[in-house]
């Protein structure tokens, strides 16, 4: 069976539930890195542009952190009542990096709490040091859960005999060949998502005239992490897309259109896979060859290597490949537009195309992350570990279980309505004030 | 060393219990603290006591689920599996109860403070609710081997899961009373609306505690047994702790009340346990439905280390905070 009608709620759900948390669990990964270098900035210089900064950030991360854990923990308890099926076969083998991510988040968690609370209670320096287990124990959290979700593309370190586990090496488990691909590749988009969608808050906020020096800083900062970041990310996309190539080929035949193989293929932008072949899309001869092979005469296989009820669904995840790319490769010339203005004039671009493109630059970060998750999750069906489990065989059989999906969709629109309205209360409520250069930002309490 | 996993999983259990129970029962506290002028300065307490804790506390419950589906994963699989509603319903109190806390005290006007508050409030109440059904469900043995093996409503709604139901929010309650008069000592506000609660709930829990016992000898005769045998020390412990706690609270006593609290709760957990033990579902004991023991050896570990890291943190944020 390739398709159950019935399991549609589930998964459904699991990919709402998935959806919603990485972007918050993004920004938890990159805001306490920003919070910390300007609150570091702060102390180092005195000046009040930093200082309140750090601390109206710090403030939006705690609502966000808060937020985070419990969609995290929802997903906890989804992992089990949706896909029973999975955690029965496999949970022995990739539970090792759940638990070390649990006590990841839970000292992240602690200095949190300690950063937040211990604002004006402990000395300075003291103060800012709490905030380095944040730093660390948030990437290492993503880095683990990553590693699990890495080993469904490459499974190993066990032994199975009759569809039962019966030896394990979860070391070996978690470090498989897709780990480093994916958890640099993932690190450096939750950098990417944080940077940009922090930095277009301000460049909205500049676009509506607020252009002091608060302003330019709180878009500049993250804006520079962004910049950093985009180019890394497009060297780490390439030698992922490469992985893929090797070890998961006919994800790479949906992520390009392919439907037949050979060599010399090239590389197919844009169109829209449908009737069995990609239309309208503009192709780059050898290109494709090229980037999976190194080779323009590499042979790379189409989607027509294995029978059809093996094959991904194309048209998504086609589409949502080449959004992530689009996306990005914008992001890194927006990017690269700054970082050429500030070399030559130690200022941000004059343009007002400038302002907007930074002001979109968060969502198109954030919707080139989700594509990036489609892409890889849509591009493994119709297995969940690939070629051992199919997804329609992991799903928890229990009847009534589409129940969820509704509730639970209700449950998500009104967290993010609210989730959108506090953050927005939160900035409007305690304005930036007039002069914040000429404010004392000990008065704005943190929580 | 199944069973040295299985007493790392009842530890975080414990854990959850009695540090995430008092926050859930501080939260039902809440609901009840009175109309909004009478109940503000009971409703800072609260929110006063749990705040830098609060995300710090539910962690057990995440532990518990991952060290269960690492090293036990059909007993976890069949759990989840059976009672996916309560777990899920549980699940959906915890996201309103967090997000409606870490939002109350961003928003204006009254009207919003009040909603979220409720919010907050409410699932706070039916979280430990669910919770409790789910090991009432476990405990009466009505969760069977493999995936989705009972009904999905039946198994969790017999006489034992609601009465552990029930149970579950009493307990909460009583340990939130007990904790909330010693930090109201502390803080110089007013400890006795909690330490009165404190004395209702903790009978109340007494009581249901032990109306219950009939009710688990007729569903589960099996465990009934092992409750008046091998478990029959910790049952008494827990009836005296229970008992020593609230005569510490009426002597307000209230640091040494909260040990006793504690220790009747936890005993009451470790008691079933010892009661069960080897069993875990019907059919299924520890040693056949655990992990190989390279994943249970890396859980140790792993375990143990974090164990390390964690504690002396966690001991760092309470101290900092116990002061007002």
């Amino acid at each position: 069976m390739v398709w159950a009608s019935s399991q549609i709620a589930p998964r459904s759900q699991m990919g709402l539930s998935l959806g919603w948390h990485i972007v918050i669990a993004c920004l938890g990964v990159g805001l306490p890195a920003l919070v910390v270098y300007v609150e570091w900035r702060g102390i180092r210089t005195g000046d009040p542009v930093y200082r309140l900064l750090a601390r109206r950030w710090a403030r939006a991360l705690g609502v966000l952190f808060a937020v985070g854990a419990v969609s995290g923990t929802i997903l906890s308890i989804e992992m089990g009542v949706l896909w029973a099926g999975l955690m029965e076969r496999y949970g022995s083998v990739i539970g090792l990096p759940f638990t070390i991510e649990g006590f990841a988040f839970f000292i992240e968690a602690i200095f949190l709490g300690i950063y937040l609370y211990g604002w004006d209670r402990l000395p300075p320096r003291t103060h800012l040091l709490t905030g380095l287990p944040i730093i660390v124990a948030g990437v290492l959290s993503a880095f683990f859960v990553v590693t699990a979700n890495a080993w469904m593309n490459s499974p190993q370190g066990f032994t199975e005999r009759d569809g039962k586990v019966v030896a394990t090496s979860p070391w070996q488990a978690m470090f498989n060949r897709a780990t480093w691909p994916e958890t640099t590749h993932l690190l450096l988009a939750a950098f990417m998502v944080t940077a940009f969608v922090v930095a277009s808050v301000y460049a909205v906020a500049m676009l509506r005239g607020r252009e002091d020096a608060y302003h330019r800083v709180g878009l500049r900062v993250p804006l520079t992490l962004g910049a950093i970041a985009a180019p890394l990310q497009v060297v780490v996309g390439d030698w992922a897309a490469r992985y893929v190539a090797a070890e998961q080929p006919v994800k790479l035949a949906a992520m390009e259109g392919l439907a037949s193989g050979g060599t010399h293929v090239p590389l197919s932008v844009g169109g829209w896979f449908t009737g069995g072949r990609l239309v309208g899309a503009v192709h780059i001869p050898d290109g494709l060859s090229l980037l999976a092979r190194l080779d323009p005469g590499g042979y790379v296989a189409g989607l027509d290597s294995v029978p059809p009820d093996l094959r991904p669904p194309v048209a998504l995840v086609h589409l949502s490949f080449d959004a992530m790319v689009g996306l990005g490769l914008g992001l890194l010339a927006l990017g690269g537009w700054f970082g050429w203005a500030w070399w030559r004039r130690r200022a941000l671009p004059r343009s007002r195309w400038f302002l907007r493109a930074v002001a979109v630059s968060g969502v198109a970060a954030v919707v080139a992350m989700e594509c990036g998750w489609i892409v890889t999750e849509v591009g493994r069906q119709p297995w969940v570990v690939y070629g051992l489990l199919r997804t329609v065989d992991a799903v928890n059989p229990s009847p009534g279980l589409a129940a969820g999906l509704p509730v639970l969709g209700i449950v998500y629109v009104l967290l993010t309505v609210v989730l959108v309205a506090v953050l927005r209360w939160m900035t409007r409520g305690t304005p930036v004030p007039a002069a914040p250069q000429e404010a004392d930002p000990d008065t704005y309490k943190v929580v | 060393m199944s069973t040295a996993v299985l007493v790392l999983v009842w530890l975080a259990l414990t854990a959850y219990a009695l540090l995430a129970g008092a926050d859930f029962g501080a939260g039902t506290w809440d609901l009840l603290a009175g109309s909004s002028e009478r109940g503000r300065p009971r409703r800072r307490l609260i929110e006063h006591v749990i705040g830098p804790v609060w995300e710090a506390n539910h962690v057990w419950l995440i532990f518990v689920l991952v060290l269960l589906w690492t090293c036990f994963p059909t007993v976890f699989a069949a759990l989840a599996s059976t009672l996916w509603v309560p777990l899920t319903l549980a699940a959906l109190g915890i996201i309103a109860r967090g997000s409606a806390f870490a939002f109350r005290k961003a928003v204006g006007t009254l009207a919003q403070q009040r909603a979220f508050g409720a919010a907050f409030a409410l699932s706070s109440v039916l979280t430990p609710f669910f919770l409790g059904t789910a090991a009432g469900a476990v405990a009466a043995g009505a969760v069977p081997a493999g995936l989705a093996g009972a009904d999905p409503i039946r198994s969790w709604t017999s006489a034992l899961p609601l009465l552990t139901g029930v149970l579950a929010v009493l307990a909460c309650g009583y340990l939130a009373a007990t904790y909330l008069c010693g930090d109201a000592d502390r803080q110089g506000a007013d400890a006795e609306w909690f330490r009165w609660r404190s004395v209702v709930t903790g009978v109340a829990t007494g009581a249901v505690s032990l109306a219950g016992l009939p009710v688990v000898a007729h569903s589960a005769p099996a465990l009934y047994d092992g409750l008046t045998g091998r478990g029959l020390p910790l049952v008494a412990g827990s009836v005296a702790a229970g008992m020593l706690s609230l005569l510490l609270v009426l002597t307000r006593r209230y640091l040494l009340a909260r040990l006793a609290a504690g220790l009747a709760v936890a005993a009451l957990l470790w008691g079933w346990a010892l009661a069960q033990y080897p069993h875990l579902l019907p059919g299924v004991d520890v040693g056949s439905s655990a992990a190989p023991a390279s994943t249970l050896s890396a859980t140790l570990v792993a375990s143990a280390i974090g164990l390390l890291l964690l504690v002396p943190s966690m001991a760092w944020l309470f101290r900092l905070f116990q002061q007002p």
